[in-house]
């Protein structure tokens, strides 16, 4: 009895350490400084943290199945840099603005779910490592966008576009908005559908996955494919932000950031285990660090310093766990 | 009579309160080659696990050369003279043969650096000595089996040992390099070493030992010299034992075949193995481990490629994959639990479901978890599964219980046949009693059982109808009273002729 109690309560921390951790966190910060319990300085945290925190929910789903993905931030440039050049050429082309912008998104959802099932399908079918295939993909895409732009940038040429980067209905960040909207469902794809618990079958053990004829391959695949379409949403919004695409900028570093929130968030770098509210607490917690080192006045270039030692951190905790 | 090179006295293991080796009195001699032989789970490995220092005795004493010794680590037995060959290499693959020798005792030079000069001659000249054709550069994942086992007593010899244990070393031989295994054998014999070979083959034994010892169930049952003692006696030895009343005895009749397998084969695993189930029949498949039984049951669930026909309900049911074959009505408990059989780390539910899940789905892919715990909690009842909560793990639960998990696991989605992998590995016996009632019962029910096992008891408790494998194919079939232990075993080990005489 004392043996399952003391399993309850291990079982409770763990799916709580990551929210505990941001509170405790949010209570330093509030300390050190009065200008972090701010809505505005709440809201741009979380707008901040929004874009790679939609990369992230992906990113939760390939590290549950057993994988990962380095391309990210690649492909957002890529696809960035395609959406703004659809936009441009529909506006070009006389078209009205609203139309102009529908098609910069469908754009860039669709190039990012092409480009994700790229990466799924070196995966799967070709039998290469996700670390190397998404290596691979992510010099690939950052090349080819940097060539487009040769290095420079695209520029928006609708004033709508720009517009909706900063828009924020009812006082919320379009992107958070979005952010927690994407979270809700695929929580529930997550934890109540047949392909959430596929997906964490397969990272636990995939030979078991396979003799318990679950299809594998379909459901990695799955997880690479989704990365990229959330990567698209992810790149129209940042994209909108900037009312611009910069080739050597953009996405520069979300690979590290989508795959600290998801570790942060308490997912098994193993696979097999994670929710997805862990992640976004994860990116959240991430947004709260950099804003507080911001706000103490600490350089910004010892703040990759602090980011590395709460991931490091975070692992170290799991691993004590297990 | 000379002080012999080791000498165990009552030698004693017990896992958990559960004796596997029961006071076993053992020597081995200088210039001897001593055969262990003994049904799965009879003792052997445990046996020789503790000589090579990997095991420690619960109780007993080991001599070495007439003074006590008593091995901590294998690396207290190799420095005793003592080296074991395992059945699994232990090989480091992206290592040179000469790397492999020394690892972990390599020769330095005065300066502190890797003497390879000298490991290489001394490996070059070992590895000439036991006639291999292999360089001593070599990478070892570029050898066969048989090079790489040289290499493992290449190993033995480096450290100078005088007692060299073999753990069925011709599993993955051909005839031809099996000769030359038991040349290099007879060699070390002549140089006075002493050698113990552990293998399920009468004939090998006969042919390369000077004397036998034959274990059941922990305990040494037989001691002979080589020259009294013949294969069908050896396998009389082994298996000798009465059977114990825990099979179901009431057994339904067969009704029509719904599984028929013709001539599938699986390049490297099994050839043109052919044979049907009907409903309500249970039908083993016996034979000694690596004789392909496994894979022929992957091969029908669409687990490793094959040719041939598979059908089911006279419906072509050939798979590409676990989920043809599940959709076609087969059903498959794996031999490995822990490797493809269950996830311990997911609760008890959602093991039960997991070939199933398609079932549980309401609105495209949403699972009815009401539903799916309602099914759960009659499994539970159904197959008296001690679990108090099945959203907990699967691993807060006994071996016998997760065994059980599995086994509803693969019901679950209702097969027309089940094919049950060695069924009660690793249970205990009241664990056990209950799968064979279940697997009674379900034949009862119309299913087809193929049940696969290498403990024959089971085989001749449970079965209809056995057929017997060896070395990938179909041996031979028994049925009724034919079913023996001494007849698995003579087809099994291919000495049926001896075993119609004896």
């Amino acid at each position: 009895m004392n043996g399952t109690m003391a399993a309850l309560r291990r079982l409770e921390w763990e799916r709580h350490a990551a929210l505990v951790a941001l509170l405790v966190l949010s209570v330093a910060s509030a300390l050190l400084s009065p200008f972090f319990l701010q809505w505005q300085n709440l809201l741009n945290i979380v707008r901040q943290v929004s874009y790679t925190g939609i990369i992230a929910l992906g990113m939760t789903y390939i590290i549950v199945s057993g994988g990962i993905d380095l391309s990210v931030g690649s492909m957002a440039a890529l696809v960035g840099s395609l959406a703004v050049l659809a936009l441009d050429a529909a506006v070009g082309a006389g078209w009205g603005e609203g139309a102009a912008v529908t098609v910069a998104v469908a754009c860039a959802v669709v190039a990012g779910l092409v480009c994700g099932l790229a990466n799924g399908l070196l995966v799967t079918k070709g039998r290469i490592a996700p670390f190397i295939v998404t290596l691979g993909t992510m010099a690939i895409f950052r090349s080819v966008s940097l060539y487009m732009a040769n290095a420079g940038e695209f520029r928006s040429d609708s004033s709508l576009f720009g517009e909706l980067g900063s828009a924020a209905p009812l006082g919320v960040p379009l992107p958070a908005i979005v952010l927690v909207a994407l979270a809700a469902a695929l929580s529930f794809v997550f934890h109540r559908t047949r392909y959430g618990r596929y997906t964490r079958a397969v990272g636990s053990n995939a030979r078991v996955a396979r003799y318990s004829a679950i299809d594998v391959d379909a459901t990695r695949l799955a997880a690479y494919t989704l990365t990229g379409l959330l990567v698209g949403i992810s790149a129209a919004l940042i994209a909108m932000r900037f009312n611009s695409v910069g080739s050597s900028t953009l996405g520069i570093n979300y690979e590290l950031d989508a795959i600290a929130a998801v570790i942060i968030g308490g997912t098994a770098m193993t696979g097999g285990r994670g929710t997805i509210w862990g992640t976004v607490i994860g990116a959240i917690t991430l947004g709260v660090i950099n804003n507080m080192l911001n706000m103490v006045g600490i350089s910004p270039y010892l703040q990759g310093t602090v980011k590395g030692l709460v991931i490091i951190g975070a692992v170290f905790i799991q691993r004590q766990r297990q | 009579m000379a002080t012999p090179l080791v000498r165990a006295r009552a030698l004693r293991k017990e896992f958990a309160g559960h004796a596997v080796l029961r006071d076993v009195d053992v020597e081995m001699r200088r210039g001897e080659i001593l055969g262990v032989i003994g049904e799965n789970g009879a003792g052997k490995s445990t046996l020789v696990k503790i000589l090579a220092g990997i095991h420690r005795p619960t109780s007993g004493t080991l001599e070495i050369d007439g003074r006590p010794a008593s091995f901590h680590s294998p690396a207290d037995a190799r420095r005793a003279g003592v080296s074991l060959v395992p059945q699994e290499f232990n090989l480091a693959p992206d290592l040179s043969v000469e790397e492999n020798v020394f690892l972990g005792a390599e020769v330095l030079t005065g300066r502190r650096t890797l003497d390879r000069t000298g490991m290489r001659a001394r490996t070059a000249a070992l590895l000439a000595e036991l006639g291999a054709n292999v360089s001593a550069d070599e990478r070892i994942d570029r050898l066969s089996a048989a090079q790489k086992q040289l290499v493992e007593v290449c190993k033995a010899l480096a450290f100078e040992a005088s007692l060299l244990i073999l753990d069925e070393p011709t599993t993955m031989l051909t005839r031809r390099e099996i000769d030359r295994l038991f040349a290099v054998m007879r060699a070390l014999r002549e140089r006075g070493m002493a050698l113990v070979y552990v293998s399920h083959k009468l004939a090998e034994v006969k042919a390369v030992c000077d004397r036998v010892i034959v274990l059941k169930d922990g305990e040494l049952v037989r001691e002979s010299a080589i020259a009294d003692i013949e294969p069908p006696e050896m396998a009389r030895a082994m298996v000798g034992r009465e059977l114990k009343e825990i099979y179901p005895t009431e057994r339904g009749s067969a009704g029509d075949v719904v599984l028929e397998v013709r001539g599938l084969s699986s390049p490297g695993a099994f050839h043109d193995v052919s044979f049907t189930a009907r409903a309500g029949e249970i039908v083993g498949f016996a034979g000694l481990v690596g004789a392909g039984r496994t894979e022929l049951a992957e091969a029908i669930m669409g687990l490793r490629p094959a040719s041939g026909t598979v059908h089911v309900g006279g419906v072509d049911a050939r798979s590409r994959n676990a989920r043809e074959a599940v959709r076609r009505g087969l059903g498959y408990l794996s031999e490995d639990r822990a490797g493809t059989g269950v996830l311990p780390g997911f609760p008890i539910a959602e093991n039960v479901t997991l070939v199933s899940l398609r079932d549980y789905c309401r609105l495209g892919p949403v699972v009815d978890r009401r539903r799916e715990s309602e099914k759960a909690r009659t499994w539970r009842e159904r197959f008296g599964i001690k679990a108090p909560d099945l959203d907990a793990p699967l691993e807060s639960l006994s071996g016998g219980n997760q065994q059980k998990v599995s086994l509803a696991k693969t019901l679950d989605p209702a097969p027309r046949v089940v094919i049950v992998d060695e069924p009660t590995r690793g249970v205990d016996v009241a664990a056990k009693q209950e799968i064979y009632r279940f697997l009674a019962d379900l034949a009862a029910h119309g299913a087809a059982i193929v049940l696969v096992s290498s403990e024959l008891e089971e085989i001749i408790g449970m079965c209809d109808r056995v057929l017997v494998m060896r070395e990938g194919r179909v041996a031979g079939e028994l049925a009724g009273d034919a079913v023996g232990e001494r007849e698995i075993m003579y087809l099994a080990t291919g000495l049926q002729t001896a075993g119609a005489t004896a």
